[in-house]
Protein backbone atom coordinates (compact mmCIF):
# COMPACT_ATOMS: atom_id res chain seq x y z
CA UNK A 1 0.00 0.00 0.00
CA UNK A 2 1.70 3.49 -1.31
CA UNK A 3 -0.04 4.79 2.00
CA UNK A 4 2.47 3.03 3.77
CA UNK A 5 5.63 3.82 1.74
CA UNK A 6 8.93 4.72 4.09
CA UNK A 7 8.83 8.55 2.56
CA UNK A 8 5.12 9.12 3.80
CA UNK A 9 5.52 7.50 6.89
CA UNK A 10 8.31 9.44 7.52
CA UNK A 11 6.65 12.73 6.92
CA UNK A 12 4.23 11.84 9.44
CA UNK A 13 6.85 10.47 12.32
CA UNK A 14 9.19 12.53 11.88
CA UNK A 15 7.68 16.11 13.49
CA UNK A 16 6.34 13.74 16.35
CA UNK A 17 9.68 13.72 18.01
CA UNK A 18 12.63 13.69 16.18
CA UNK A 19 12.07 17.04 14.19
CA UNK A 20 9.53 18.25 16.76
CA UNK A 21 7.85 21.63 15.88
CA UNK A 22 8.15 23.32 19.25
CA UNK A 23 11.02 21.92 20.87
CA UNK A 24 13.64 21.60 17.81
CA UNK A 25 11.92 23.97 14.98
CA UNK A 26 11.56 26.68 17.63
CA UNK A 27 7.88 27.74 15.90
CA UNK A 28 4.21 28.66 16.83
CA UNK A 29 5.26 28.98 20.69
CA UNK A 30 3.03 32.02 20.16
CA UNK A 31 -0.28 31.35 20.63
CA UNK A 32 0.44 27.89 22.66
CA UNK A 33 1.21 28.35 26.12
CA UNK A 34 -1.80 30.80 26.67
CA UNK A 35 -4.04 28.21 26.32
CA UNK A 36 -1.94 25.22 28.43
CA UNK A 37 -3.82 26.27 32.48
CA UNK A 38 -6.41 23.22 31.83
CA UNK A 39 -6.29 20.26 29.70
CA UNK A 40 -9.56 20.74 28.43
CA UNK A 41 -8.69 23.86 26.71
CA UNK A 42 -5.43 22.33 25.84
CA UNK A 43 -7.23 19.36 23.63
CA UNK A 44 -9.56 21.57 21.63
CA UNK A 45 -6.49 23.72 21.02
CA UNK A 46 -4.57 20.77 19.61
CA UNK A 47 -7.79 19.54 17.49
CA UNK A 48 -7.91 23.13 16.00
CA UNK A 49 -4.80 23.30 15.27
CA UNK A 50 -4.48 19.82 13.55
CA UNK A 51 -7.25 20.27 11.63
CA UNK A 52 -5.98 24.13 10.27
CA UNK A 53 -3.11 22.70 9.79
CA UNK A 54 -3.37 19.55 8.06
CA UNK A 55 -6.07 20.89 5.16
CA UNK A 56 -4.26 24.00 4.90
CA UNK A 57 -0.64 21.88 4.01
CA UNK A 58 -3.29 19.49 1.47
CA UNK A 59 -4.93 22.64 0.19
CA UNK A 60 -1.76 24.62 -0.91
CA UNK A 61 -0.08 21.61 -2.00
CA UNK A 62 -3.03 20.86 -4.46
CA UNK A 63 -3.26 24.48 -5.62
CA UNK A 64 0.61 25.02 -5.23
CA UNK A 65 1.33 24.81 -9.57
CA UNK A 66 -1.18 27.57 -9.81
CA UNK A 67 -0.28 30.16 -7.16
CA UNK A 68 2.80 32.89 -8.58
CA UNK A 69 5.19 33.01 -6.45
CA UNK A 70 5.49 36.22 -6.34
CA UNK A 71 1.88 36.21 -4.37
CA UNK A 72 2.15 32.91 -2.56
CA UNK A 73 2.08 34.45 0.92
CA UNK A 74 -0.93 36.73 1.04
CA UNK A 75 -2.47 33.38 -1.25
CA UNK A 76 -1.57 31.23 1.58
CA UNK A 77 -2.92 33.27 4.47
CA UNK A 78 -5.87 33.95 3.19
CA UNK A 79 -6.20 29.79 2.38
CA UNK A 80 -5.24 29.61 6.77
CA UNK A 81 -7.17 33.04 7.91
CA UNK A 82 -10.54 31.13 6.02
CA UNK A 83 -10.02 27.91 7.63
CA UNK A 84 -8.76 29.51 11.29
CA UNK A 85 -12.53 31.13 11.03
CA UNK A 86 -14.29 28.25 10.17
CA UNK A 87 -12.78 26.41 13.00
CA UNK A 88 -13.79 29.44 14.98
CA UNK A 89 -17.68 29.21 14.07
CA UNK A 90 -17.58 25.69 14.30
CA UNK A 91 -15.72 25.65 18.20
CA UNK A 92 -18.46 28.66 18.56
CA UNK A 93 -21.35 26.63 17.52
CA UNK A 94 -20.63 23.15 19.70
CA UNK A 95 -18.00 24.00 22.22
CA UNK A 96 -19.82 27.60 23.36
CA UNK A 97 -18.05 27.60 26.98
CA UNK A 98 -14.28 26.41 25.49
CA UNK A 99 -14.31 29.24 22.58
CA UNK A 100 -14.91 31.82 25.38
CA UNK A 101 -11.81 30.38 27.60
CA UNK A 102 -9.90 30.47 24.17
CA UNK A 103 -10.82 34.24 23.61
CA UNK A 104 -8.38 35.41 21.26
CA UNK A 105 -5.60 32.66 20.49
CA UNK A 106 -8.25 30.39 17.96
CA UNK A 107 -7.95 33.60 16.05
CA UNK A 108 -3.97 33.90 16.59
CA UNK A 109 -3.64 30.36 14.82
CA UNK A 110 -3.27 32.48 11.93
CA UNK A 111 -0.05 34.26 12.55
CA UNK A 112 0.73 30.66 14.17
CA UNK A 113 4.49 30.13 12.45
CA UNK A 114 4.09 26.55 12.35
CA UNK A 115 1.07 26.67 9.59
CA UNK A 116 2.86 29.18 7.26
CA UNK A 117 6.27 27.32 8.15
CA UNK A 118 4.83 24.13 6.99
CA UNK A 119 3.13 25.40 3.92
CA UNK A 120 6.21 27.38 2.82
CA UNK A 121 8.86 24.76 3.77
CA UNK A 122 6.70 21.68 2.90
CA UNK A 123 3.55 22.14 1.36
CA UNK A 124 4.92 24.30 -1.44
CA UNK A 125 6.85 21.19 -3.16
CA UNK A 126 5.44 17.75 -1.83
CA UNK A 127 2.16 15.85 -2.78
CA UNK A 128 -0.77 16.56 -0.97
CA UNK A 129 -1.32 12.85 0.37
CA UNK A 130 2.47 13.70 1.92
CA UNK A 131 1.83 17.03 2.69
CA UNK A 132 -1.55 16.35 4.36
CA UNK A 133 0.43 13.69 6.90
CA UNK A 134 3.18 16.11 7.28
CA UNK A 135 0.13 18.55 8.35
CA UNK A 136 -1.25 15.70 10.68
CA UNK A 137 2.46 15.43 12.35
CA UNK A 138 3.01 18.29 12.58
CA UNK A 139 -0.03 19.32 14.56
CA UNK A 140 0.24 16.18 16.91
CA UNK A 141 3.60 16.69 17.37
CA UNK A 142 2.67 20.36 18.81
CA UNK A 143 0.04 19.60 19.93
CA UNK A 144 1.71 16.78 22.29
CA UNK A 145 3.67 19.77 23.59
CA UNK A 146 0.49 21.47 24.60
CA UNK A 147 -0.95 18.61 26.72
CA UNK A 148 2.19 17.48 28.58
CA UNK A 149 2.53 20.97 29.64
CA UNK A 150 -1.34 21.50 30.03
CA UNK A 151 -0.85 18.30 32.26
CA UNK A 152 1.57 19.19 34.87
CA UNK A 153 0.02 23.14 34.79
CA UNK A 154 -2.95 21.68 35.99
CA UNK A 155 -1.86 19.18 38.27
CA UNK A 156 0.20 21.29 40.13
CA UNK A 157 -1.75 24.33 39.88
CA UNK A 158 -5.37 22.95 40.54
CA UNK A 159 -5.01 19.52 41.88
CA UNK A 160 -7.36 18.20 38.73
CA UNK A 161 -6.46 16.71 36.05
CA UNK A 162 -9.09 17.59 32.94
CA UNK A 163 -11.21 18.75 35.45
CA UNK A 164 -10.94 15.89 37.78
CA UNK A 165 -9.61 16.01 41.16
CA UNK A 166 -6.79 14.11 41.40
CA UNK A 167 -4.86 14.93 45.00
CA UNK A 168 -7.52 13.90 47.82
CA UNK A 169 -8.90 16.12 50.39
CA UNK A 170 -6.93 14.45 52.84
CA UNK A 171 -3.56 16.05 51.40
CA UNK A 172 -5.28 20.09 51.52
CA UNK A 173 -5.63 19.05 54.98
CA UNK A 174 -2.62 17.86 56.08
CA UNK A 175 -1.33 21.13 54.72
CA UNK A 176 -0.62 20.60 50.75
CA UNK A 177 -1.40 23.44 48.95
CA UNK A 178 -1.83 24.09 45.02
CA UNK A 179 1.29 26.18 43.24
CA UNK A 180 -0.29 29.10 42.00
CA UNK A 181 2.69 29.87 39.91
CA UNK A 182 1.50 26.66 37.68
CA UNK A 183 -1.48 28.93 36.75
CA UNK A 184 0.42 32.33 35.98
CA UNK A 185 2.26 32.41 32.76
CA UNK A 186 5.79 31.83 34.35
CA UNK A 187 4.80 27.99 35.36
CA UNK A 188 4.00 28.30 31.51
CA UNK A 189 7.69 29.23 30.43
CA UNK A 190 9.62 27.15 33.16
CA UNK A 191 7.65 23.39 32.51
CA UNK A 192 8.30 24.16 28.72
CA UNK A 193 12.13 24.93 29.48
CA UNK A 194 12.27 21.78 31.39
CA UNK A 195 10.60 19.55 29.15
CA UNK A 196 12.96 21.04 26.04
CA UNK A 197 16.00 20.16 28.34
CA UNK A 198 14.54 16.57 28.87
CA UNK A 199 13.50 16.23 24.99
CA UNK A 200 17.28 17.18 23.89
CA UNK A 201 18.75 14.79 26.35
CA UNK A 202 16.51 11.81 25.28
CA UNK A 203 16.89 12.44 21.58
CA UNK A 204 20.97 13.33 22.39
CA UNK A 205 20.23 17.00 20.43
CA UNK A 206 22.39 20.36 21.12
CA UNK A 207 22.42 23.77 19.91
CA UNK A 208 25.33 25.57 18.45
CA UNK B 1 -5.90 60.95 32.11
CA UNK B 2 -4.94 58.93 35.10
CA UNK B 3 -7.41 56.51 33.34
CA UNK B 4 -4.91 56.30 29.99
CA UNK B 5 -1.65 55.97 32.16
CA UNK B 6 -2.67 53.18 34.19
CA UNK B 7 -4.15 51.55 31.27
CA UNK B 8 -0.47 52.12 29.94
CA UNK B 9 1.73 50.78 32.51
CA UNK B 10 -0.98 47.90 33.31
CA UNK B 11 -0.36 46.80 29.38
CA UNK B 12 3.49 47.24 29.31
CA UNK B 13 4.16 45.61 33.14
CA UNK B 14 1.14 43.49 34.27
CA UNK B 15 -0.44 42.60 31.33
CA UNK B 16 2.93 42.13 29.45
CA UNK B 17 2.05 41.12 25.60
CA UNK B 18 5.07 38.92 25.67
CA UNK B 19 5.30 37.56 29.07
CA UNK B 20 1.83 37.62 30.09
CA UNK B 21 -0.09 36.59 27.08
CA UNK B 22 2.94 34.45 25.04
CA UNK B 23 2.04 36.78 22.13
CA UNK B 24 5.03 37.41 19.67
CA UNK B 25 7.30 34.61 21.10
CA UNK B 26 8.58 33.45 17.81
CA UNK B 27 10.34 36.48 16.87
CA UNK B 28 11.20 37.18 20.70
CA UNK B 29 13.12 34.16 20.90
CA UNK B 30 15.28 34.47 17.34
CA UNK B 31 15.64 37.84 17.44
CA UNK B 32 16.78 38.26 21.01
CA UNK B 33 20.24 36.57 20.88
CA UNK B 34 21.63 40.36 19.62
CA UNK B 35 20.97 43.48 21.39
CA UNK B 36 20.98 46.17 18.22
CA UNK B 37 18.48 44.20 16.62
CA UNK B 38 16.22 43.47 19.44
CA UNK B 39 16.32 47.32 19.81
CA UNK B 40 15.26 47.79 16.55
CA UNK B 41 12.53 45.24 16.02
CA UNK B 42 11.22 46.56 19.44
CA UNK B 43 11.14 50.03 18.20
CA UNK B 44 9.28 48.23 15.11
CA UNK B 45 6.89 46.52 16.99
CA UNK B 46 5.91 49.78 18.67
CA UNK B 47 5.30 51.62 16.05
CA UNK B 48 3.34 49.31 14.08
CA UNK B 49 0.56 48.57 16.94
CA UNK B 50 0.74 52.33 17.49
CA UNK B 51 -0.75 52.18 13.96
CA UNK B 52 -2.52 49.32 13.52
CA UNK B 53 -4.59 49.24 16.94
CA UNK B 54 -6.91 52.39 15.98
CA UNK B 55 -6.93 51.62 12.05
CA UNK B 56 -8.50 48.21 13.07
CA UNK B 57 -10.33 49.92 15.93
CA UNK B 58 -11.67 52.41 13.52
CA UNK B 59 -12.42 48.99 10.91
CA UNK B 60 -14.24 47.00 13.56
CA UNK B 61 -16.66 50.26 14.87
CA UNK B 62 -17.37 51.06 11.35
CA UNK B 63 -17.60 47.89 9.38
CA UNK B 64 -17.57 44.78 11.32
CA UNK B 65 -19.51 44.84 14.81
CA UNK B 66 -23.01 44.03 15.07
CA UNK B 67 -24.98 47.24 13.63
CA UNK B 68 -21.82 49.00 12.82
CA UNK B 69 -22.81 49.73 9.20
CA UNK B 70 -25.74 51.11 10.29
CA UNK B 71 -24.78 54.18 8.81
CA UNK B 72 -24.68 53.03 5.36
CA UNK B 73 -28.07 51.49 6.07
CA UNK B 74 -27.75 48.08 7.02
CA UNK B 75 -28.03 48.07 10.98
CA UNK B 76 -29.07 44.39 11.21
CA UNK B 77 -25.55 43.60 9.54
CA UNK B 78 -23.01 41.39 11.56
CA UNK B 79 -19.80 40.74 9.96
CA UNK B 80 -17.93 40.33 13.32
CA UNK B 81 -17.23 36.26 11.73
CA UNK B 82 -14.54 38.39 9.29
CA UNK B 83 -12.30 40.03 11.92
CA UNK B 84 -9.44 37.91 11.25
CA UNK B 85 -9.49 37.77 7.76
CA UNK B 86 -9.63 41.27 7.46
CA UNK B 87 -7.03 42.61 10.06
CA UNK B 88 -4.50 40.43 9.07
CA UNK B 89 -4.94 42.03 5.86
CA UNK B 90 -4.96 45.23 7.44
CA UNK B 91 -2.05 44.38 9.29
CA UNK B 92 -0.23 43.75 6.06
CA UNK B 93 -1.32 46.76 4.04
CA UNK B 94 0.01 49.03 7.03
CA UNK B 95 3.17 47.70 7.19
CA UNK B 96 3.79 47.43 3.43
CA UNK B 97 2.72 51.48 3.35
CA UNK B 98 4.97 51.98 6.40
CA UNK B 99 7.57 50.60 4.60
CA UNK B 100 7.18 52.65 1.73
CA UNK B 101 6.61 55.82 4.08
CA UNK B 102 9.38 55.53 5.54
CA UNK B 103 11.72 54.41 2.37
CA UNK B 104 10.73 58.17 0.94
CA UNK B 105 11.07 60.34 4.05
CA UNK B 106 13.52 58.65 6.13
CA UNK B 107 16.10 56.60 5.03
CA UNK B 108 17.97 56.35 8.15
CA UNK B 109 15.04 54.91 10.20
CA UNK B 110 14.11 52.98 7.07
CA UNK B 111 17.80 51.56 7.33
CA UNK B 112 17.17 50.83 11.31
CA UNK B 113 13.95 49.26 11.06
CA UNK B 114 13.51 48.50 7.08
CA UNK B 115 14.74 44.00 7.58
CA UNK B 116 12.24 43.86 10.49
CA UNK B 117 8.76 45.26 9.23
CA UNK B 118 7.82 42.43 6.99
CA UNK B 119 8.84 39.95 9.36
CA UNK B 120 6.24 42.02 11.41
CA UNK B 121 3.44 41.66 9.49
CA UNK B 122 2.91 37.71 10.88
CA UNK B 123 4.06 38.39 14.56
CA UNK B 124 1.44 37.27 16.86
CA UNK B 125 2.31 40.26 19.16
CA UNK B 126 0.00 42.68 15.91
CA UNK B 127 -2.83 40.55 15.40
CA UNK B 128 -3.18 40.00 19.07
CA UNK B 129 -3.17 43.71 20.58
CA UNK B 130 -5.85 44.04 17.49
CA UNK B 131 -8.15 41.18 18.99
CA UNK B 132 -7.99 42.29 22.29
CA UNK B 133 -9.09 46.06 21.60
CA UNK B 134 -12.32 44.21 20.36
CA UNK B 135 -12.97 41.76 22.73
CA UNK B 136 -12.21 44.26 25.58
CA UNK B 137 -14.44 46.85 24.03
CA UNK B 138 -11.79 49.99 24.04
CA UNK B 139 -12.72 53.14 22.69
CA UNK B 140 -10.29 54.69 20.17
CA UNK B 141 -8.32 56.74 22.28
CA UNK B 142 -7.96 53.54 24.71
CA UNK B 143 -6.87 51.73 21.68
CA UNK B 144 -4.18 54.09 20.72
CA UNK B 145 -2.84 54.02 24.26
CA UNK B 146 -3.48 49.94 24.71
CA UNK B 147 -1.03 49.80 21.08
CA UNK B 148 1.70 51.47 22.40
CA UNK B 149 1.87 50.36 26.09
CA UNK B 150 1.63 46.53 24.63
CA UNK B 151 4.41 47.61 21.99
CA UNK B 152 6.48 49.06 24.96
CA UNK B 153 5.93 46.23 26.96
CA UNK B 154 7.96 44.47 23.98
CA UNK B 155 10.45 46.43 23.53
CA UNK B 156 11.30 46.15 27.57
CA UNK B 157 11.16 42.23 27.20
CA UNK B 158 13.45 41.71 24.14
CA UNK B 159 16.09 44.18 25.49
CA UNK B 160 16.18 43.04 28.68
CA UNK B 161 16.26 39.14 27.17
CA UNK B 162 18.79 40.36 24.81
CA UNK B 163 20.92 41.86 27.98
CA UNK B 164 20.41 38.55 29.76
CA UNK B 165 21.83 36.01 26.76
CA UNK B 166 24.64 38.73 26.34
CA UNK B 167 25.87 38.09 29.62
CA UNK B 168 25.02 34.35 29.40
CA UNK B 169 28.14 33.97 26.98
CA UNK B 170 30.59 34.20 30.45
CA UNK B 171 28.20 31.20 32.23
CA UNK B 172 28.52 27.45 31.94
CA UNK B 173 24.86 26.26 30.61
CA UNK B 174 24.47 22.01 30.65
CA UNK B 175 25.20 21.42 27.24
CA UNK B 176 21.45 20.32 26.52
CA UNK B 177 20.13 22.88 28.24
CA UNK B 178 21.92 26.09 26.10
CA UNK B 179 19.62 27.60 23.44
CA UNK B 180 15.65 27.23 23.62
CA UNK B 181 16.12 25.45 27.02
CA UNK B 182 17.32 28.23 29.12
CA UNK B 183 15.96 30.97 27.65
CA UNK B 184 12.85 29.68 28.41
CA UNK B 185 13.74 29.14 31.57
CA UNK B 186 14.94 32.74 32.06
CA UNK B 187 11.73 34.30 29.83
CA UNK B 188 10.31 32.37 33.49
CA UNK B 189 11.98 34.33 35.56
CA UNK B 190 12.11 37.65 33.59
CA UNK B 191 8.45 36.93 33.53
CA UNK B 192 7.84 36.72 37.23
CA UNK B 193 9.90 40.17 37.52
CA UNK B 194 7.28 41.81 35.18
CA UNK B 195 4.66 40.28 37.50
CA UNK B 196 5.60 41.97 40.60
CA UNK B 197 4.01 45.23 39.15
CA UNK B 198 0.90 43.76 39.70
CA UNK B 199 -1.39 45.75 42.33
CA UNK B 200 0.11 49.05 41.93
CA UNK B 201 -2.55 50.73 41.23
CA UNK B 202 -1.99 54.22 39.58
Amino acid sequence: MAFLEKKYKQAFTDPLSANNPITLQVLGICSALAVTVKMDTAVVMTLAVVAVLSISNTLISLLRNLIPGKVRIIVQLSIIASLVIITDQILKAYLYDISKQLTVFVGLIITNCIVMGRAEAFAMQNSPGKSFLDGLGNGLGYGGILIVVSFFREILGSGTIYGYQIIPDSAYVAGYENMGLMSLSPGAFIILGLIVWVHRISADIEEE
Amino acid sequence: MEHYISLATKAMFVENILLAYFLGMCSFLSISKKIDTSIGLGFAVVFVLMITAPANWAISNYFLQDGALAWAGFPDVDLSFLNFIVFIAVIAAIVQLVEMILDKFSPTLYYNLGIFLPLIAVNCSILGGSLFLVERDYTLLESTVFGFGSGMGFFLAIVSMASIRHRLRYSNVPAKLRGLGITMLLTGLLSMAFMAFSGIDL
